[in-house]
């Protein structure tokens, strides 16, 4: 049907919808891949022992030194793999028992992966692990195979420490090229340490990447030595979020290398195989907001020592003559693992000894008690080998590390400091200098070592309580908030034949479980008793035989395994955006089109992808424009399909196209598009349509669909009337029409979600266009909601600077798809309730057609069985993804946590924004089911039934007034704040859309994230000191301190920064000091700045240097560009800045003082 | 004329002893995650209006037929199933919505539910097998 209705793109054939209803060729569509994916189990034949032939899959054989070829190879080898090599084995597979005992599967080489070496000799392990980056970007695949090849230069460990050198240098070389193909200069390998997300793009230096390889063959070759080198540089990446390691310990840099805290990043990250260094990002992203010890802290440096490289390959030699059986593993690349832990620097007196008995015996209770470690450990281990020992050391390391290491030893003083009665009609400064940290769960220090990150995986409550009726006494919500696919600077990744999983709960294996012995592992979360597969018992990174509880799975709550042909329905698909673009005459009069051509434009090469990425666009009025983009044309064809009732694909093979192939045309598209509509005359939007056809033209492959729209659908399925009443928008009755009108959105995202569909909204209107509806298209197929009210590209510039910079954010930003993520728990607990954007398949299973890495969720959890019986509680979310590489992947993380059975124990615990931002998801929840004065009433009752609660069970006094535990005591003021949110107020004009907006906000960001919307953080910029600042390269960050959020705190001389998560405002006082306006502001006095400044410019000042730094630091920690709003104190703009200020009384909302009151009121009742 | 209105109500609480089955069956076959929760969504609420008209129909032949205690027995279920229906969300796909099925325990009050009313037309197929043997001797 394609050839005769072509046009060019000025004359366009309407497709009359008669002729052909379906285009003849309406993908099948069916709910498969939805039930295939159902669970992520794999086979049982997985589980097997590996056939001797099966060569490493998914490890690429080659070790290619051309950046460009690596990728290449790669994709073919993974083809091969899964078609030709894998499915044959599989046979083999079921029929090897699981724990055979017997090396064999190790001598796993295949010809096949090998040949591609000269000397395809020694051994490949049977499981690689790569600590590389996250990006997928990033060919990571071609460094294992490399490593393939560079062992075969090596002789046995041991024998060759002269070689070592050379093979360090020679590493690089080989390895360099892929780390830095055309992915790596995009996602930089670590930029600083504590940015979370956004920061990876493009801080990253290129060395960065070439060290990394570097690093790893050193391992490979001088296994023991590689330790030193990595072991202390994970280790200090660790110490500063744990406060830990006072910097003057580690402080002997003996390369002169990092000096900054960055570079000391860089390091740890150089040691990339240092398994535990994902612990210790994971502390130290948790150090941004502590004091960060200074830059000093240098950290590795240590491998250099010559002292230690020696002792290095003693050591591992012993171990090869020791434990003949690893040497087969030589190829492991294995990384120094171990461990997160800040042991002490100088291993020189430590017995190098241990690992080479393999660690025969088991330490008994892998997780309890220090002590029993403690005994045995700080004598050995001198290397990191035993990262095993390592966390046993800690109490030696600590009692050395005494003063780093407060925190950790100040358990019980902070559980104290967290009861401490906080009579809240008294206390007025509640706020901490420092934005709050999540709460440490009490665990032993060596747990707490390997736990999640804060960041990706919270809990409300830091200790569980053992029953749901001492849950119920507590009146606290019980629930995780997870952000799963975060941007992590580092994480190990791990490639392995057999994932070992728990054979009934099929929970992956994780720091938390338990070695009965060395042939056997009892689950975490069901309690079941698994054996440990032969391949598992080998340690890679010692390579040693008989180390399971030392493998990386082991060491880190957070890993990434590559995941084999098990866990995969269809062969990957290659990344797939198709643009929808809303061109009626109210979108071309928004003018966003340009801007959006441009900004594709720019990004057109980021996109993250490979060769096979495909991109197509449709446009949409009244009726629906598809574009040919085959290769080969001159110029893009337009094809018009004006049948929307029924919508038809005019041509199958040329409206999605290889972005490679048709890049040309793809770029000659993007700068016609603008132009062609500009005289557009037509009124209407069929968006339903142009979905329905974006459904059909992505049903084959899944993929990523962005919408723009800038009006209310009025044509054909899923029309819509405008619901709103402008005259009930600031009513405080209720608020009608928060749920969706129609069931059509919904319907047509499980429809997407099923087909692996994940659609995006960008909604830019300036009137009604019922986003309650509209949002369910991307609520239900987990896409993404943005939302610029009022966006005119002349009338509102800062709206149009803010849609620039979140789409640049989101056209670059990493993608999963096909993903599926499973959350776990331990038994007992179970899930009650999800928040987010997904589709909820089953009753831990969460459908995402797309993952981002900017969108968090939260469930809600309850306590069906008493957890009396054991003393932690863990939970792990699972997240199966296909990478824009065409990786399928699974991102595992696991939470560990105390269980407690004491009502104290429960509110030491008590993570206040968590719990606040799970009220928030509940509260929205019952706002759509109910209403919104119920909603609010509930936020209102937690507080109260909380401070109730709290007198009548734990504090003994007598005390009048409002007592909270101190954990809790910011409770009241959030909630506050939150009723005081767009969301939920009442009172205060609001439009429709802008609350529903706030409402999918509330439900998607994460929790850092909505903290700073729901409560800015306020700083004084114009008297800040260097006293508590960071250095961070060569840069001073100040610390201001936070500021409550009420009007008394703010003076007419002063300059204020409130950081509200989406936006900066500089609050700039009448009667500030000249010197701060002139430094920073670069105007001369206080009447001359303009109304409408919203940037900072660059002076060489010192003071504007700091604001800057500081600004730098605080839009490093989130994902989306921030703009920044300087406000005049006489301007109107100042209303939007006040209205932040939440402590304050407003038109329609009491203030603080007046909740604590009405709080008071109800308790008496 | 009396056994034949038994007759037919006992038909009709068969057909929906069978449905609560139905309605378990699959409700716990979800809970089993051996379907998905849109397919069993979309199973389930094809068989809402049925159950609502088969109950309407017992209430309303006791109605006619006069036997008030049968029909005040009737009475609330079929007001219950009316509501159920009515009260649905507009952008809702049914009584059963999959995407909110896993949400806040729904799928165990529906699962209670359906239990409840197997439990109730139990009841009912015996009241009226008694009552139609009762009509039939009386014949």
């Amino acid at each position: 049907m394609s050839a005769p209705g072509y046009t060019n793109l000025n004359s366009s054939v309407s497709y009359s919808q008669n002729s052909t209803p379906n285009g003849g060729a309406a993908p099948p569509y069916q709910n498969g891949p939805t039930q295939a994916y159902q669970s992520m189990n794999p086979p049982p034949g997985c589980y097997g022992a590996p056939p001797q032939q099966q060569s490493y899959p998914t490890t690429p054989a080659h070790s290619t030194p051309a950046p460009g070829k690596a990728s290449i190879t790669k994709s073919a080898h993974s083809a091969n793999y899964y078609q030709s090599n894998h499915q044959p084995q599989q046979q083999q597979h079921h029929h090897i028992p699981q724990h055979h005992v017997a090396p064999s599967p190790y001598n796993v080489p295949s010809s096949q992966s090998y040949a591609t070496h000269p000397s395809s000799g020694p051994p490949p392990s049977n499981a690689q692990y790569n600590q590389q980056q996250q990006q997928q970007q990033q060919p990571p695949y071609a460094t294992p195979g490399s490593y393939y090849g560079q062992q075969l230069y090596y002789p046995p460990p041991g024998q060759h420490s002269s070689q070592q050198q050379q093979q360090q240098q020679q590493q690089p070389t080989l390895v360099t090229a892929p780390a830095s193909g055309p992915g790596a200069p995009l996602y930089p390998i670590v930029s600083y340490p504590s940015a979370p997300g956004s920061s990876q793009y493009g801080t990253l230096s290129s060395t960065q990447s070439t060290s990394t390889p570097g690093v790893m063959p050193t391992q490979m070759g001088a296994p023991l030595h590689q330790y030193n080198t990595s072991r202390p540089a994970s280790t200090t990446a660790v110490q500063p979020g744990y406060n830990a390691a006072p910097p003057s310990q580690l402080a002997p840099t003996v390369n002169g290398q990092g000096s900054t805290a960055h570079q000391h990043y860089d390091q740890s990250h150089q040691a990339s195989l240092s398994y535990n260094s994902y612990g210790g990002v994971t502390h130290s992203s948790g150090s941004t907001e502590t004091d960060r010890p200074p830059s000093g802290t240098p950290s590795t440096s240590v491998h250099s020592s010559p002292g230690h490289q020696q002792g290095g390959d003693t050591s591992s030699s012993s171990t090869g003559s020791a434990s003949p059986v690893p040497n087969s593993y030589d190829s492991l690349e294995g990384g120094n693992f171990p461990d997160s832990m800040p042991s002490s620097n100088d291993m020189t007196n430590q017995a190098a000894s241990y690992g080479s008995y393999g660690y025969s015996s088991m330490q008994p209770a892998y997780h309890q008690g220090p002590a029993s470690h403690a005994d045995s450990s700080p004598s050995h281990d001198p290397y990191g080998q035993s990262s095993y020992q390592q966390y046993s050391q800690p109490f030696p390391n600590l009692s050395q590390l005494s003063a780093a290491l407060g925190g950790l030893s100040g358990v019980p003083e902070l559980e104290v400091e967290a009861l401490r009665p906080v009579n809240l009609l008294q206390e007025r400064n509640l706020l901490p200098p420092r934005p709050l940290e999540a709460p440490e769960p009490n665990l032993s220090p060596e747990l707490k070592k390997v736990n999640c990150s804060p960041q990706t995986f919270r809990c409300t409550l830091s200790s569980i309580p053992q029953t749901q009726a001492l849950l119920n006494k507590a009146r606290l919500p019980l629930g995780l908030l997870l952000h799963p696919f975060r941007d992590l600077q580092q994480l190990p990744v791990i490639t392995s034949n057999t994932i070992v999983r728990c054979r009934s709960c099929r929970t992956y294996i994780n720091p938390f479980v338990t070695f009965l012995d060395q042939r056997r592992w009892k689950c975490n979360l069901c309690y079941r008793v698994n054996d440990v597969p032969d391949e598992f018992m080998y340690n890679p990174v010692t390579r040693l035989y008989g180390e399971p509880h030392r493998r990386p799975e082991v060491q880190n709550a957070t890993v990434e395994f590559i995941a084999s042909s098990d866990y995969m329905l269809r062969p990957p698909q290659p990344a797939a955006y198709l643009f929808v673009l809303d061109v009626s005459h109210n979108a071309v009069e928004a003018g966003y089109l340009k801007y959006f051509c441009d900004s594709l434009m720019e990004n057109l090469d980021r996109l993250p992808g490979d060769s096979r990425t495909r991109v197509g666009f449709l446009t949409f009025d009244n009726t629906i424009h598809f574009y040919n983009l085959q290769e080969g044309l001159s110029q893009p064809q337009m094809l018009v399909v004006s049948d929307i009732d029924d919508v038809f694909i005019p041509s199958h093979d040329s409206l999605m196209v290889n972005l490679k192939e048709s890049k040309e045309l793809v770029k000659d598209l993007l700068t016609s598009l603008p132009a062609m509509f500009s005289q557009s005359r037509e009124t209407h939007s069929a968006l339903g349509p142009a979905l329905q056809a974006a459904f059909k033209l992505m049903s084959p492959t899944g993929g990523r669909v962005s919408v723009f729209q800038t009006q209310l659908p009025t044509l054909g399925a899923g029309a819509l009337q405008s619901r709103e009443d402008p005259n009930q928008r600031s009513s405080s009755k209720g608020v009608q029409h928060l749920g969706p009108a129609t069931d059509f959105y919904k319907k047509l995202a499980l429809d997407c979600s099923g087909q692996q569909i994940g659609v995006d909204l960008f909604l830019l209107s300036s009137q009604y266009a019922d986003l309650a509806s509209i949002s369910c298209i991307s609520k239900y197929s987990a896409g993404s909601i943005f939302y610029y009210p009022s966006f005119h590209y002349i009338h509102n510039p800062a709206q149009l600077e803010k849609f620039q910079k979140d789409l640049e954010r989101y056209l670059t930003r990493k993608i999963g798809f096909e993903a599926v993520m499973r959350i776990r728990c331990t038994k007992g607990l179970s899930i009650h309730t999800f928040h987010g954007n997904f589709f909820v398949r089953s009753t831990d299973l969460l459908s995402l057609a797309n993952v981002n890495p900017d969108s968090a969720f939260a469930v809600q959890m309850s306590i069906e069985d008493s957890l009396a019986d054991s003393s932690l509680a863990c939970f792990q979310a699972a997240l199966l993804y296909t990478s824009s590489k065409g990786k399928r992947r699974i991102r595992v993380h696991t939470l560990c946590l105390p269980v407690v059975n004491q009502l104290s124990d429960v509110y030491a615990g008590a993570d206040v924004q968590a719990v606040t931002c799970l009220l928030a998801n509940m509260a929205i929840d019952r706002s759509i089911t109910s209403s919104l004065s119920d909603a609010r009433d509930a936020l209102v009752n937690a507080v109260v039934d909380l401070v109730s609660a709290y007198k009548s069970n734990v504090s003994n006094l007598l005390q009048s007034g409002l007592v909270v535990p101190a954990a809790m005591r910011l409770f009241p003021v959030f909630i506050l704040a939150l009723l005081k949110q767009k969301a939920l107020r009442t009172g205060t004009s609001t439009r429709l859309d802008e609350r529903v907006f706030a409402m999918c906000e509330f439900k998607t960001q994460p929790l850092q994230q909505l903290m700073r919307m729901v409560h800015p953080d306020l700083y004084r910029l114009d008297n800040m000191s260097d006293q508590g600042a960071l250095h961070l390269n060569d840069t001073v960050v100040p610390q201001p301190h936070l500021l409550h959020l009420s009007a008394e705190r703010v003076s007419r001389d002063g300059a204020f920064l409130m950081d509200c998560g989406t936006v900066f405002y500089l609050w700039v006082g009448k009667c500030c000091n000249e010197m701060f306006i002139r430094d920073v502001l670069g105007y001369p006095n206080y009447a001359s700045i303009p109304p409408n400044m919203s940037h900072i410019p660059e002076l060489e000042t010192t003071l504007s240097e700091r604001v800057r730094a500081l600004l730098d630091w605080l839009q490093d920690n989130r994902a989306f560009c921030s703009t920044i709003h300087v406000v005049k104190d006489d301007t109107s703009a100042k209303a939007t800045f006040f209205q932040h200020m939440v402590e304050d009384r407003s038109e329609s909302a009491s203030s603080y003082h007046e909740f604590l009151q009405h709080v008071q009121q109800q308790m008496s009742k | 004329m009396e056994a034949a209105v038994f007759i037919l109500s006992l038909v009709d609480c068969c057909a929906l002893i069978f449905l609560s089955v139905y309605f378990i069956i699959t409700l716990s076959d979800l809970e089993c995650d051996y379907i998905n929760a849109r397919a069993c969504c979309s199973k389930l609420n094809k068989w809402v209006i049925p159950e609502m008209v088969g109950q309407c129909l017992s209430t309303m032949l006791m109605l006619v037929s006069m036997h008030w205690f049968i029909f005040l027995l009737n009475l609330p279920v079929a007001a219950w199933d009316i509501y159920r229906y009515l009260k649905v969300p507009m952008g809702n796909m049914g009584v059963f919505d999959p995407t909110e099925i896993h949400n806040r325990g729904q799928l165990k009050s529906h699962m209670k539910e359906a239990m409840i009313k197997l439990g109730y037309h139990l009841l009912c197929f015996f009241i009226y097998l008694y009552s139609m043997i009762l009509a039939l001797i009386n014949d």
